[in-house]
Parts: structure tokens; C-alpha cells; sequence
């Protein structure tokens, strides 16, 4: 293993797939959340009284209306996606005078790599982490927690940023923060109208008072089913995503920087670092280069964990060195 | 029948034509590729090189007496300025690495010299350089490698000469070279800071 090949670290096929998934998901994203705005609108027909006949032409001229928005929305999304990150995580653009440390060791490793320097941000958080994003190779962020700047080495800042060039360079930056808005988003509007349907039901009860039956009642459960496995879709999504991708974007950062012990160093240190990291959400978890949410370790987190156990992480690195 | 015949034969040719094209065009793109890397070594060495006068002449100033140090540097940066290709540019490189090093080794008797602001930036640039030079070269190589790799494999060495694509030249250093860059950066920052 004398020299790391270039395709190691800019692997084509991984673009590809990156690109792939990503219109994949985003075409999941436009299907669910039209399914979704459906779905409020039939709700809010049903309760506003239209009657059982119209109400199938109101749910496809509803429908139509909801595609066109999921469908200007996913447009929005991929080109907000990374803004959204960054301001979200609380990052501020950093320059070389501010941080002449950590932006020689991205400009070394974009050099090492080949890539175009990305944009370097310090999230100032005591837990050290760190994260890349960006919807192209040449328009990548990488950020990192001052924590991670205060408690590692320069050798394992530089192992951990290889780690964040390995994914700017296989793209799974692209697909990786479309999923952190899609699942952001989806949270959200789950969380909003699982309140919505309890306050309608209770509405519903009190001012018609009898049962609407057929087709009313058919909708009404099919937006019900969609809120409910909507979460679970999401949780499901970002799970497949993260795991080998972390394996992968480990061993070409462990290449790329020829420092295996040093990644398996620092990431231990991450791991064993009491600070919550506060800047990260569920949204956002699986973009950290080590689960950031530990702590709360409940079945469903367990079930949807982001990231590999980073004692295997570490015995293959070790095993690399 | 006839007609048949023909348009299988014209499907096959056309096809082979096609592969052909491709293989030729992955050779090319492989090519440019080394090439684009190795600017990135270059834009390094000449930084590298362009440091030197300023250094010497700094050091000059509190050591006069150190000619023959001098004259080893200066000996060692013209040869990188006028070095063809990467093996050459490689050679001249550690020399200069190592005259530099003799360099640094003479400054620990001048401890003024060695406090210098503008000396101790001197440092901490070239130490930088240093490490850059490090990482292109890593990169350089990889590209090397792998267009090496495809202009002698079956089918595309066929293609290869053909078109007489040569192999390329490595960049190669002293093996500890990585290792040494990052003791001089500690031993810089140490410095600096």
C-alpha cells in the first residue's frame, strides 16, 4: 500500500450512485409530501363540508395543486439544502487569518486530493465534531465544532478533515444534506399535522356530530397512515444512507491523509467526549463524521442509529495501520 | 441477404469504432489529468524556489561567514528552477531539502537570527511549502499510477502505441520525507508561537 490511487479518493461509480440516490430521494420527497399536502387539503374539504360526491374531483384538483408545490419545493431545497446546514448548526465562515491552523490542513488535503478549496466554517460548540456539505464537489463546506479545534491534534484535525474531503469527493455530501432537509422537513410536517388531525377530530366531533361513512372515512385514514409512516420512511432512509458511507469515507480518509491511527485517535476522542454536541438535530446527525445525539440512547435511536459503532470504525482503521 | 450481411458488418465496425474512440478518450482524459496534478506540484516548487533569496539574504545578514551554505542552497534552488520533468524536478527538490536542512542546522548557532520575525516567517512559510508539496506529490503519483496502469494493460496498451502515449515519470522523495515535513512544522509552530 505504498501510494493511495487516485480513484480511492474520487471514486466515479460513487458519484454516480450519489447522484443517482439523490434524485431518487428527491423524488420520494415530491411523492410524499404531495401525498402529504393531499391530504390536508381532503381533511380540510372534508371538514369544511364538502359533500361525499365532489369530494374524489376536490382531492384530484387538490392533488394537482399539491405535486406543483412539492415539486417547486424539492427545486428549492437543492439549491437551499447547504445554507440551510450551515445556519441551522450555527456555522460562521472562517478565514485563513481568523484560522490559519485548520485552513492550511484543508488546503493541504484539497491539494492532496485534487479538489477545489472548500469553504471552511467554525461552529462554536464545545463538542467536538465536524461535517461537510454542499450540493457540488467544486461548491463543498466543511465545518468543524471549535471543540474539535481545541481537543484534538494537528495530526488527527488533519485525519478528520481527510475523512470530510473523502465525502466532498465521492459526492455523498450532495445526497447527504438533501436527506438532513427531506428528513427536517418531514419531521416537521408530521409533527404539525398529527396535532392537526387530534384538534380536527375533536372539532369534527363536536360540530357535525354524525358520521360522514364511504369515501370520507377511506381518506381520512389513508392521511392518517401517510402522517404516521412518513417518520418512519425518513428514519429508514437516512439509516441506509450513513452507515457504509462512513466505513467508505474513513478508509479513503485514512488514504488520503496516510494517518489510519491518527482517524481512529480522534475518533475515539469524539466518541468518549462528554459535551452534548447542542448544534446538531435529528436532521442533521448523520452529516457529523461520529453520531452527535449520544446519550439518548432509546430503542428508536438504536433502531435508526446514523453511524457505525465507533469501536468497529476504529478496529478497521487499526487494522489499516 | 445481402443487405443483412452488410449492416452486421457495418453494426460490428461501427461498435468497434466506438469502443476504440472511447478507450482513446479515457487515455487522453487519464493524461491530462497527470498533467493538471503536476501543475499543482510546480505552482509549489516554484513558491518553494522563489523563498530562497529572500532567506539567504536574511540569514546573510547575521551570518556572513556561512559561505559555503549559501552557495549549496542557491546551487540547489537554480537547479530546481532549470529541472525537466518530474524525476529530475524531484532530484533537484531534495537537494534542496537537504541544503535547507544544513541551512537550518548552521542558524541554530545565531540566536537572533533565529528569533527574527521575518526569519521565523521564512520558516513557517517554507515549512508550509513543504507539506504542500508533500500532498501534491501524493496526489501527482496517484495519477501517474493509474495512467501508467491503463496505457500498459490489455486492450488500451494497444491503443497506447498506437498513438505512442508514454509512460510518466513519478515524483519520488527520500522515503522519510512525509515524516521529516511534520517535525519541521512542529519545530516551526514551536517557534512561531
Amino acid at each position: 500500500m505504498a501510494e493511495a490511487p487516485h480513484e480511492r479518493i474520487l471514486i466515479y461509480d460513487r458519484i454516480d450512485a450519489n447522484k443517482r440516490s439523490t434524485l431518487v430521494i428527491m423524488a420520494g420527497f415530491v411523492l410524499l409530501a404531495a401525498g402529504v399536502f393531499t391530504s390536508i387539503g381532503v381533511i380540510v374539504s372534508y371538514y369544511a363540508g364538502v359533500q361525499d360526491s365532489e369530494l374524489l374531483e376536490t382531492s384530484i384538483r387538490v392533488g394537482i395543486a399539491a405535486a406543483i408545490l412539492a415539486s417547486a419545493i424539492a427545486v428549492m431545497m437543492y439549491f437551499l439544502a447547504p445554507t440551510a446546514v450551515l445556519t441551522i448548526s450555527g456555522a460562521h465562515e472562517v478565514t485563513k487569518e481568523e484560522e490559519p491552523e485548520l485552513y492550511r490542513v484543508v488546503e493541504n488535503l484539497s491539494i492532496g486530493s485534487g479538489l477545489l478549496m472548500p469553504k471552511v466554517w467554525v461552529i462554536e460548540d464545545g463538542a467536538p465534531n465536524a461535517l461537510a456539505t454542499g450540493r457540488d464537489v467544486d461548491r463543498a463546506h466543511v465545518a468543524v465544532t471549535r471543540g474539535l479545534l481545541d481537543k484534538l491534534e494537528k495530526r488527527e484535525l488533519e485525519a478528520v478533515m481527510a475523512h470530510e474531503m473523502s465525502h466532498i469527493g465521492n459526492l455523498d455530501i450532495r445526497l447527504m444534506t438533501i436527506v438532513a432537509v427531506v428528513v427536517g422537513i418531514a419531521a416537521l410536517i408530521a409533527d404539525i399535522m398529527l396535532r392537526f388531525t387530534w384538534y380536527g377530530a375533536g372539532a369534527r366531533r363536536s360540530n357535525r356530530g354524525k358520521g360522514g361513512g364511504g369515501i370520507g372515512v377511506i381518506l381520512l385514514v389513508i392521511a392518517i397512515v401517510f402522517l404516521l409512516i412518513s417518520p418512519i420512511i425518513a428514519g429508514i432512509m437516512r439509516m441506509a444512507l450513513s452507515r457504509r458511507r462512513e466505513y467508505l469515507a474513513d478508509s479513503s480518509g485514512a488514504l488520503l491523509c496516510r494517518n489510519p491511527a491518527a482517524l481512529a485517535d480522534a475518533l475515539e476522542k469524539i466518541a468518549k467526549d462528554p459535551d452534548p454536541l447542542e448544534a446538531a438535530n435529528k436532521a442533521t446527525a448523520h452529516l457529523y463524521i461520529a453520531a452527535p445525539l449520544q446519550g439518548h440512547e432509546s430503542f428508536m435511536n438504536k433502531l435508526f442509529a446514523t453511524h457505525p459503532p465507533v469501536e468497529e470504525r476504529v478496529r478497521l482503521l487499526r487494522a489499516m495501520a | 441477404m445481402e443487405i443483412i450481411v452488410l449492416a452486421v458488418v457495418v453494426g460490428i465496425v461501427a461498435l468497434l469504432v466506438f469502443f476504440l474512440a472511447g478507450m482513446y478518450n479515457r487515455l487522453i482524459r487519464s493524461r491530462n489529468r497527470v498533467k493538471e496534478a503536476w501543475s499543482g506540484i510546480d505552482v509549489q516548487l516554484r513558491r518553494r524556489a522563489s523563498l530562497i533569496p529572500n532567506l539567504v539574504e536574511t540569514v546573510r545578514g547575521y551570518a556572513e561567514h556561512e559561505r559555503e551554505t549559501f552557495e549549496e542552497v542557491t546551487k540547489a534552488r537554480s537547479q530546481l528552477e532549470n529541472a525537466n520533468g518530474a524525476a529530475e524536478a524531484a532530484v533537484a527538490n531534495n537537494m534542496l531539502t537537504g541544503a535547507l536542512r544544513h541551512l537550518f542546522a548552521v542558524v541554530e548557532n545565531y540566536p537572533e537570527l533565529k528569533a527574527a520575525d521575518n526569519f521565523r516567517e521564512l520558516q513557517r512559510e517554507l515549512s508550509d511549502i513543504e507539506e504542500k508539496i508533500a500532498f501534491a506529490r501524493q496526489f501527482f503519483n496517484a495519477n501517474v499510477l493509474s495512467y501508467n496502469n491503463r496505457i500498459q494493460v490489455v486492450p488500451s496498451v494497444f491503443i497506447a502505441n498506437m498513438f505512442s502515449f508514454e509512460a510518466e515519470e513519478f515524483f519520488e522523495t527520500d522515503e522519510e520525507g512525509r515524516a521529516e515535513v511534520q517535525v519541521d512544522f512542529s519545530a516551526g509552530a514551536a517557534v512561531g508561537d
